[in-house]
């Protein structure tokens, strides 16, 4: 009775606590959204302190695995293509025949001069009797020409009958030099023959597309019997030990990129396993549409299997620079213009504009102006930061760290 | 002097208060959807800002790039930069599609922007983890939302990237989570087709004798190039030198360089007015029929609480309440139920409001309105209990 009727005289009370409480946990819930979202809110940061450290620079670039000689076989002059001997993949030496043009009537031609140059022969003996023929002749007339002045100093004959010898030995004299000029002639015809078969020749020769170098065969182009311009290729070589990399490096950052620098290159094959190669040769002309610098870089040792056009990542490794303030690229922000970083210093939010330095491919960037070692840099922020912002300074926003 | 309201709540505290939670979650949801709007107008305008451009360059005629689709040269850049009054230009692609990760794709828009400067237009202003990208390749810079970790490796297209660094709040006017990659990639990513379509392309240039003429060695090798390879971007963000005014800047861009020029409030405009138009209205329809739905169930909770006191309410009367005294504790009654309900709906709201997969915007200024429009609403409802109260007959309480 008495426990039942203190119970009765409680329960307002009770009630009244308990709806208090209520009210209570209400208003504090209600200030807690308040803080913590919308405008009153802070931003949560987080800060680190400006170190001593080095920057480690690299370039990185991407290109495709090239030969750096490769040789396009192809004819000099239009033709058809008569018979392919290697395909691609074979290996071959230099001078080797890797294919062969239709002659057409080349070997028709030489055959035709093989007989005009028997004919010239022939004809030069003809010339050469005709010559003794001559020279007989002129020997004669020389004889009776000698015995016709004697008898003539004698009176025994005319003075005509002289003069017809005399003319006679003058005639078969020109009879001889028409012989030796007609000889000197045939023996030039000849001489011609021959340099015109020897210039077929050559030609027949130059139908024959032999390799300039020791190489391997990476493309077949034409088939027998298909008609090719001249300069066009019929066959495609590279020589395998000299493949290397042709690197393209974006030029807003390609500043200390040097030859014989050293290099690590990623296959696409095998990004795994990175190649160690240098900067074999920086090409002068940069392409100014993609904005890049090109460079050719060298494998130390070749790996086995690779393949011309594939795709390779490079970086190229700079020399460490001095130890020095370092910062994070993430905290580097810019105002206005001016690029600098925050500082979370004990009143709150201040802009410390910098000088910056080279940056490495870590994120980190070399402080050379306008930073203390221990100054409190604003590295990761929830959202963009004003000088005004309420900030909360926590371990990780989000993520862990790097 | 008692107070008639505190006592009667006191007396039945139990049905008050699990009304005013009920009444809360009503108005929770009622702000939420007001957030839901708030957060696709904010999702447009952080877009705008994220980009941290004064001025957008696109093609002539179009309103891109985000709204319609825009292509211009990526060495139109230069031409700008020569421009009086251009502090800084930057080449921007931006596209949306689906990037895959080794669990699964999240739906992203991929934006391409020139890397290296910090606070560039187009670039991340702010990180939560990591680091900028510092390769010219194949390094991404994520959104939170895509769920992607640091040190993951995503596929944008052909080429695996390696996540550098997150950030927060980038989104695309859609509410996609951004991913930022170098601006080359980007490119390509938009612009290279895949491997059959390229190949088949190519068997049909080959196929057409114009262009694989057998006379002319190289020419079809020629043209394949040049159909491998792009140089377009969507668009060209522009920061201007201080002391130079938008609309004077972009005036001659449009006129001489034959491209169309957006300045900030012109592009808000685009986004706000015109991309997110339709959807933001169909949410708007809804806010007001639920703010409509939400006032009409305060009022007849309230009016039907009074009506089953109304008994108690004959015996006040028959032993001489004033009715002032009667009214005054329907309407404290009826703000009490409209304040608890309030702090419930607004604390309930931000807290399922991170859930939501796309932005919840809850503003200050909705609230505050939202306090005002229940406060008001329970007034006006309290009157109608207030009538029926003040008309009932004193002899109920013994007749009935």
């Amino acid at each position: 009775m008495n426990t039942a009727s203190r119970f009765k005289l409680s329960a307002p009370a009770l009630r009244r606590w308990g709806l208090g409480l209520l009210g209570a946990m209400l208003l504090l819930a209600l200030a807690f959204v308040v803080m913590r979202s919308g405008p009153l809110a802070p931003t949560r940061i987080t800060v680190h302190k400006a170190e001593n450290a080095t920057v480690s620079p690299a370039l990185f670039g991407i290109g495709t695995v090239e030969a750096r000689r490769a040789y396009l076989i192809g004819p000099t002059a239009a033709g058809r293509v008569l018979r392919v001997v290697v395909d691609v993949g074979d290996r071959v030496k230099a001078g080797q025949l890797l294919a062969e043009m239709d002659p057409v009537d080349i070997d028709e031609r030489v055959a035709a001069l093989d007989a005009s140059i028997a004919r010239a022969g022939s004809a030069a003996v003809a010339v050469q009797a005709q010559r003794q023929d001559a020279l007989a002749k002129k020997e004669l007339a020389a004889i009776n020409a000698r015995r016709f002045a004697d008898l003539a100093d004698k009176n025994f004959i005319s003075a005509g009958a002289l003069e017809a010898r005399l003319q006679e030995q003058t005639s078969a004299d020109a009879g001889v030099s028409g012989a030796d000029a007609n000889l000197a002639a045939a023996r030039q015809d000849m001489r011609r023959l021959d340099a015109e078969r020897a210039g077929l020749r050559q030609q027949r020769n130059n139908v024959r597309l032999v390799a300039p170098a020791d190489g391997l065969v990476i493309s077949r182009d034409a088939e027998p019997g298909s008609t090719v311009v001249a300069g066009q290729a019929v066959l495609r070589l590279i020589e395998p030990a000299t493949l290397w990399v042709k690197v393209r490096f974006d030029q807003g950052r390609s500043a200390g990129l040097v030859a014989g620098l050293h290099a690590d290159i990623s296959l696409r094959s095998n990004p795994a396993l990175p190649l160690a190669g240098k900067v074999a040769r920086l090409e002068a002309v940069s392409d100014s549409v993609t904005e890049e610098r090109v460079a050719q870089v060298s494998f130390d040792t070749l790996p086995v299997g690779l393949s011309v056009g594939e795709l390779a990542e490079v970086t190229v490794n700079l020399p460490t620079t001095a130890p020095g303030l370092v910062v994070s690229n993430a905290s580097v922000k810019r105002q206005g213009e001016k690029t600098g970083v925050w500082l979370a210093d004990g009143s709150g939010l201040r802009f410390a504009p910098l000088r910056l330095g080279q940056t490495g491919l870590d994120g980190r960037v070399q402080v050379l102006q306008g930073l203390q070692a221990g100054d409190p840099v604003v590295v990761y922020s929830e959202k963009e930061l004003t000088a005004d912002s309420r900030i909360k300074v926590v371990d990780a926003v989000a993520g862990q760290k790097p | 002097m008692i107070s008639l309201a505190g006592r009667d709540i006191l007396h039945s505290w139990g049905k008050f208060v699990l009304t005013g939670v009920g009444l809360g979650l009503l108005i929770g949801v009622t702000l939420t959807m007001a957030g839901v709007y708030r957060g696709m107008v904010d999702d447009a305008r952080m877009l705008l800002n994220n980009s941290r451009a004064d001025l957008w360059v696109v093609q002539q005629d179009t309103q891109g790039p985000y709204a319609e689709a825009s292509g211009i040269r990526d060495d139109v850049v230069r031409t700008i930069l020569g421009l009086p009054g251009v502090a800084r230009a930057a080449n921007v692609t931006y596209l949306t599609m689906q990037v895959r990760s080794e669990a699964a794709d999240v739906r992203a828009m991929v934006v391409g922007f020139e890397i290296g400067q910090p606070g560039f237009p187009g670039a991340p202003g702010y990180l939560v983890a990591g680091r900028h990208i510092t390769r010219s390749h194949y390094e991404a810079v994520a959104d939170v939302k895509t769920g992607f970790a640091l040190g993951q490796r995503i596929r944008i297209r052909r080429h695996d990237y390696t996540v550098v660094g997150l950030t927060q709040r980038m989104v695309s006017s859609g509410g996609d989570p951004m991913v930022f990659i170098p601006l080359k990639d980007a490119q390509e990513a938009q612009f290279l087709k895949d491997n059959d379509a390229i190949l088949n392309d190519r068997a049909r240039n080959a196929a057409n004798p114009g262009l694989n003429r057998p006379g002319v060695p190289g020419l079809l090798e020629a043209i394949q190039a040049s159909q491998a390879s792009n140089h377009n971007v969507n668009a060209v963000l522009v920061q201007l030198r201080p002391g130079f005014e938008a609309e004077a800047v972009a005036e001659p861009i449009r006129r001489w360089k034959h491209l169309e020029a957006f300045t900030r409030a012109q592009m808000e405009e685009i986004l706000v007015a015109k991309l997110i138009a339709t959807s933001a209205r169909q949410i708007a329809m809804f806010l007001v029929i639920l703010a409509i739905v939400s006032a009409a169930i305060v009022a007849f909770i309230i009016y039907t609480m009074t009506l089953s006191k109304i008994r108690e309410i004959a015996v006040l009367k028959l032993i001489g309440t004033r009715n002032r005294t009667i009214a005054g504790m329907i309407l404290q009654q009826a703000l009490g139920l409209g304040l608890i309900g309030f702090i419930v709906g607004k604390v309930a709201a931000t807290f399922w409001a991170p859930i939501f997969p796309k932005y919840v915007l809850l503003e200050p200024g909705d609230a505050v309105r939202g306090l005002v429009a229940v406060v008001v609403i329970c007034a006006l409802a309290s009157t109608l209990a207030i009538r029926a109260a003040l008309k009932v007959d004193p002899a109920a309480a013994i007749g009935g």
